[in-house]
């Protein structure tokens, strides 16, 4: 045996070392807060416990789950729900087409990819992209596994920690919770943003997006995405270009 | 609503109208990112939309806040969020950091102005 595969770590030990990065992880933390509020509007909204676990496991993504529970709590149709659902949930999939050709293997299989890409949402992708090219590259999708597997875990003892406590929750708390992920998306995103690419899609997305909402375009977070995410690029390939 | 609680039906809405709706645009990823390698620049591009998507998500949750954060005034929780990020460029690009003094900001104002 090489020393090169010497080094790789079995399967299991590399779950593991995701499962701590997650318990390390300044996510970890926000996901519980977060969650506690997205369990209180289920349980103030009148849905059950298990119904609200199971939305953290299937849905798996904040605020998808609190456009499903506001629009059905508050009597929506489900297809308009659905709809809003549906618009929310773009942001995934730029997320997964860039985060599985990192992560696999040329022996790969389809199937192997199915729980990464499940496990996928902001809090998993940004730390899978920040740590996981310092990894071998078969410790990745085990790595990325146990990463997304503690973020659920802490959103699941959350969800029912905010169910149970939803009556002697202030207000102003549960404010405060819903605002963890609006925050904490800005900061994990402007982290991860170390090339211009990045930082003017972010900015381009903070203006664009409220322009377009504000005009009333329909699907218009799937516009501010496409044009400035190109408008982006378009600047990166430029200056680049040039040098 | 209570009533309801424990309904089939609820359970079926779950399936359609939260898991599939928001599960597509994984198995999409999955499917599109076939044979696109690492290195292929058309990863820069996509991560580029998703990062504007990200953005664009902050901003409507933001300005159009849901359930309890809509009590709390907009020029406060944009005061917020500018602190907040404020403080993660100054702290070390901290994100725990940014998210607590867009906390303070946030709860802090609206205790200073009697909500």
């Amino acid at each position: 045996m090489s020393s090169e595969t010497a080094s790789i770590r079995p399967p299991a030990q590399a779950f593991a070392a995701g499962l701590r990065a997650a318990a390390f992880s300044v996510f970890a933390y926000v996901l519980f807060g977060t969650y506690i509020g997205i369990g209180a509007l289920a349980h103030d909204f009148g849905f059950g416990l298990d119904w609200m676990l199971l939305s953290t496991v299937l849905v798996w993504a904040g605020p998808a789950q609190v456009i499903l529970i506001s629009a059905l709590g508050a009597g929506a149709a489900p297809f308009e729900a659905a709809i809003a659902v549906g618009l929310s949930g773009v942001r995934l999939l730029p997320m997964v087409v860039s985060l599985l050709p990192i992560i696999r293997t040329p022996t790969t299989r389809m199937t192997e990819l199915m729980l990464p890409t499940h496990l996928t949402a902001v809090s998993m992708w940004v730390e899978s992209m920040r740590l996981v090219p310092q990894l071998p590259r078969e410790e990745r999708i085990p790595f990325c596994n146990g990463l997304g597997a503690g973020y659920l875990t802490s959103a699941l003892i959350a969800s029912a920690a905010g169910f149970y406590l939803a009556a002697k929750l202030p207000v102003l708390l549960t404010a405060g919770l819903l605002f963890l992920t609006p925050v904490s998306f800005l900061v994990s995103s402007a982290r991860n943003a170390r090339e211009l690419v990045d930082m003017l899609a972010l900015a381009l997305g903070l203006l664009i997006g409220p322009a377009l909402a504000y005009a009333q375009v329909e699907l218009d977070i799937m516009w501010t995405g496409i044009v400035g995410g190109t408008v982006a690029y378009a600047v990166h390939r430029f200056r680049r270009r040039k040098a | 609503m209570t009533a309801l609680v424990g309904d089939l039906w609820f359970y079926v809405l779950l399936v359609l109208a939260g898991f599939l709706p928001n599960e597509i645009w994984r198995w999409l990823g999955l499917v599109a990112s076939r044979g696109i390698d690492e290195d292929s620049e058309i990863l820069v591009w996509v991560r580029a939309v998703a990062t504007a998507i990200l953005a664009a998500v902050i901003a409507k949750l933001t300005i159009f806040a849901p359930g309890s954060l809509a009590t709390i005034p907009l020029w406060l929780r944009l005061l917020g969020v500018a602190a907040g990020f404020a403080g993660f460029l100054a702290i070390r690009r901290s994100i725990f950091a940014g998210v607590v003094i867009a906390e303070i900001v946030l709860i802090g104002g609206a205790l200073l102005i009697g909500l």
